[in-house]
């Protein structure tokens, strides 16, 4: 009973702290890129509007970059602190992943950052580009080694156990192992897309009080583009992931659908309440046989259901099929949105239509909201697994006093409180600052003075 | 050709380890320099110095903890739990102390309470830093692989004595960083408040050698057998050299007094390993014991090979890039 209360304070522990963490990197991987177009945007026409859009969110980066960072460090411990013997079994593969990731991404990051931010007047724009580049570039290198090392921990493959510990027996295998494309794609489309969907709710309430501000129509008409390309994408790819999970993880999927019974022509249940001691999804509103053509592209395929898995190997359906609803609930209101932009923008009224502004600005953060529910799936899915199949997340845990977890929890849940809530209101406040006004030639000072004079000094032509 | 891989790996840590104590000491240094500097256009200043470059030289820290992750699991597995709590703190501290580099210049009523976060977040990571130090050097208790010790073992009197010292380090590493980046009575002040750090630092670092070779008598014998005292004796000697021509040189010197607490720091860091050496979790479990297996110490190595010199170009480009003196305007 003991060792319960340490591993779920653990569990809720790396919750809280991943959960935190993961809302930056989603969104500076897409902002880093999107700032990466702005300039080359910039370069190429000498357009100031694209220069005001730059700077405009070059400081809303700088803000969630930072708090990536910091959250960031605290996850490069909790395995050792929290999870000690996963560290131990897992070291040999999970370390290197995550060692080159620190070599090739957050370094690279770090090192062209100072330069991005602060360096614009001392390189001169073409070295400025190249910064913005590497660390753009840098974030991409980050997801791609992160999410291979936790693809690993969902289908491991190319290692052998030996001595108790995980041994690489190849390291193509265990890289690109099975699940790790799928995740990949999906997760780097997700973060375009939530930054996307930030940017088109920021353009969207600044054309809400002038619709002829023109870095807020640049924008609003980048992001709704964004909106109508890569949301229906982001539909094929997470249907592909699932497709490569029921392949993988067919007790996850049977918990995201909500089905305890095998069955061939299994039903599609839209809404229910998976009872895990009934075993039985109650109050099941269902279209008969369309789960089976989803998931097998055959009206009578066979689907799995948890009842074939043994009670001590079964992840919580309750959670996961509601988290998979909200997930794929925000990804077609997305896809809506980007396909009313389009015929918005046929009709020429794409800065005009007060209502898409308002919708386009309630979808502001949903990105993070899906991006959050889906991790909540696949994490909450593969349990009781920390490493799927191989190593149990109840024997992972490191010997720490459960009153020794609880306090760091309370500390973490304090800290982040204050800490993230008021980077998120400086975030805001930025993201409410004209973009017209963000490349005044004074602005720089008069933040350090604590005054907006920028409003009164018109913005001007170049540096 | 056959490669000590461990080896190898035990040095990169050490020297990711040092690169982290020596480029993050600095900057938490200019933190812990704001519980006597008061003014907030002097503070203004003395953070722009670290703004561009602070995030670089904290990632040597996620280097420092990944790599052993990855080359050491068994050792990262015991040190994180069984300073579990010195490891959060110092997380939460840093928290605090690196949002507040852009939280200082974006809040317009608070920049009081964020200069408050960055110097105790500073502080208090130092100070557990200086902890973890001294508890690291007592030892660990482990039997049969597993950590079984409680969750205060860490806190002792010498480990306490460790954190004001990496504290006092710290400080006047980032005392030497800003005589090289700051100008006329600022400078001045900041050399008068150099000197008794000078001492202080000096004192320390006699203290917690001679109460190094108390804790263990293994580390007596390591310097004081012969003919070990012999060859070693030029890392004490060296060391107390380096200390007068630094007492020296703050009064006189722009950029030597930065460069010579960067010596200080080696040869302590230097003795410090010689006498753990070959300990990965002292006092029983070497490096050897704790390696993760050859091929990922190989695969690792690879990367490192070519990454590390390309970082290196680029980190020295970027401070490079923010050289000289920084005056009043600053970056952000």
């Amino acid at each position: 009973m003991h060792m319960l209360d340490a591993e779920i304070l653990a569990r809720i522990q790396f919750a809280f702290t991943i959960s935190f963490h993961i809302i930056f990197p989603s969104f500076t991987i897409g902002l880093a890129s999107f700032l990466f177009v702005l300039e080359a945007l910039w370069l190429r026409t000498r357009d100031d509007a694209y220069l005001a859009l730059y700077k405009f969110w070059v400081k809303i980066f700088a803000l969630a970059f930072g708090m990536g960072v910091v959250s960031g460090i605290v996850m490069s411990y909790q395995f050792g602190t929290n999870w000690g013997p996963f560290s131990e079994f897992t070291g040999g593969v999970i370390g290197p992943l995550m060692a080159y990731e620190v070599l090739s991404a957050f370094f690279l990051e770090a090192g062209f950052l100072g330069i991005m931010l602060f360096g614009l007047n001392r390189v001169g724009p073409k070295l400025h580009f190249t910064a913005t580049t590497m660390v753009a570039v840098g974030t991409l290198f980050s997801a791609f080694w992160i999410l291979s090392a936790n693809s690993w921990m969902q289908t491991p493959d190319g290692y052998m156990i030996e001595n108790g510990r995980a041994v690489v027996t190849s390291w193509w295998d265990a890289i690109f192992n099975p699940s790790f494309p799928y995740r990949l794609v999906h997760m780097v489309l997700a973060a375009f897309l939530t930054t996307a969907l930030v940017v088109g709710a920021v353009g969207a309430w600044h054309l809400l009080r002038d619709r002829q501000n023109r870095p807020a129509r640049i924008m609003f008409s980048m992001a709704m583009w964004m909106a109508a390309i890569v949301a229906p994408i982001q539909i094929v790819a997470g249907d592909m992931h699932g497709l490569n999970t029921l392949e993988h993880q067919p007790a996850k999927v049977a918990a995201m659908e909500g089905h305890f019974d095998t069955q061939n022509g299994a039903p599609l249940i839209l809404f229910g309440w998976p009872d895990m001691a009934a075993e039985e999804t109650r109050y099941a509103l269902e279209i008969p046989k369309l789960g089976s053509m989803i998931l097998t592209h055959d009206w009578h395929g066979k689907i799995t259901g948890l009842k074939d898995f043994a009670p001590e190997d079964r992840p919580n359906a309750t959670i996961v099929f509601w988290t998979f609803r909200v997930m794929v609930g925000m990804g077609i209101l997305m896809a809506l949105l980007g396909v009313v932009s389009l015929f918005a923008r046929l009709r020429k009224t794409l800065f005009s239509c007060v209502w898409l502004h308002r919708f386009a600005l309630v979808m502001g953060p949903s990105g993070f909201v899906a991006i959050l529910a889906g991790w909540f799936t696949t994490e909450i899915g593969r349990q009781p697994w920390v490493v799927y199949g191989v190593m149990r997340t109840s024997d992972a845990g490191s010997p720490i006093a459960p009153t020794a977890i609880a306090g760091s929890l309370i500390a973490f849940v304090i800290v982040y409180t204050i800490v993230f809530g008021v980077g998120t209101a400086y975030i805001l406040r930025a993201m409410n600052h004209d973009p017209r006004h963000a490349h005044a030639p004074k602005d720089e000072v008069l933040r350090a003075g604590g005054r907006t004079v920028a409003a009164q000094n018109p913005p001007q032509a170049g540096e | 050709m056959i490669m000590d891989y461990q080896l190898i790996w035990v040095l990169l840590i050490a020297v990711a380890v040092f690169a982290y104590v020596t480029l993050d000491g600095f900057d938490l240094g200019i933190g812990i320099l704001f519980a006597v500097i008061k003014d907030p256009k002097k503070r203004g200043r003395m953070m722009n110095t670290v703004a561009p470059i602070w995030d670089g030289n904290e990632t040597w820290l996620v280097l420092g903890g990944g790599g052993l992750y990855a080359a050491f699991p068994k050792a990262y597995s015991l040190l994180m739990t069984a300073f579990y709590i010195p490891v959060f703190a110092m997380l939460l501290a840093l928290v605090f102390r690196g949002v507040a580099f852009e939280f200082r210049f974006k809040s317009q009523n608070h920049q009081k309470h964020w200069d408050f976060a960055f110097s105790a977040g500073s502080i208090i990571a130092a100070a557990m830093q200086g902890a973890m130090l001294g508890a690291f050097i007592e030892g660990i208790s482990v039997e049969n692989g597993r950590f079984v010790g409680g969750a205060m073992d860490w806190l002792s009197p010498f480990s306490i004595f460790c954190a004001t010292a990496v504290v006092v380090g710290y400080a006047l590493l980032g005392t030497g960083w800003l005589i090289m980046k700051m100008e006329g009575d600022f400078q001045g002040s900041l050399r008068r408040l150099a000197k008794p750090a000078v001492i202080w630092m000096a004192a320390n670092l006699g203290v917690v050698s001679l109460m190094t070779t108390y804790v263990n008598p293994a580390y007596a014998t390591r310097w004081f057998d012969m003919p070990n005292m012999l060859m070693l004796a030029p890392i004490p000697l060296i060391t107390a050299a380096l200390l007068f021509w630094l007492w020296h040189a703050v009064s006189h010197r722009e950029k030597t007094v930065f460069g010579i607490t960067l010596g200080i720091f080696f040869l302590s860091y230097l003795g410090f390993g010689i006498t753990l050496y070959p300990n990965i979790v002292p006092p029983m479990i070497t490096f050897r014991e704790a390696a993760a297996p050859d091929n990922s110490l190989s695969f690792m190595l690879v990367g490192a090979a070519i990454l590390l010199p390309v970082i290196f170009a680029y980190t020295a480009y970027a401070y490079w890039v923010f050289r000289g003196k920084v005056g009043d305007e600053g970056y952000h």
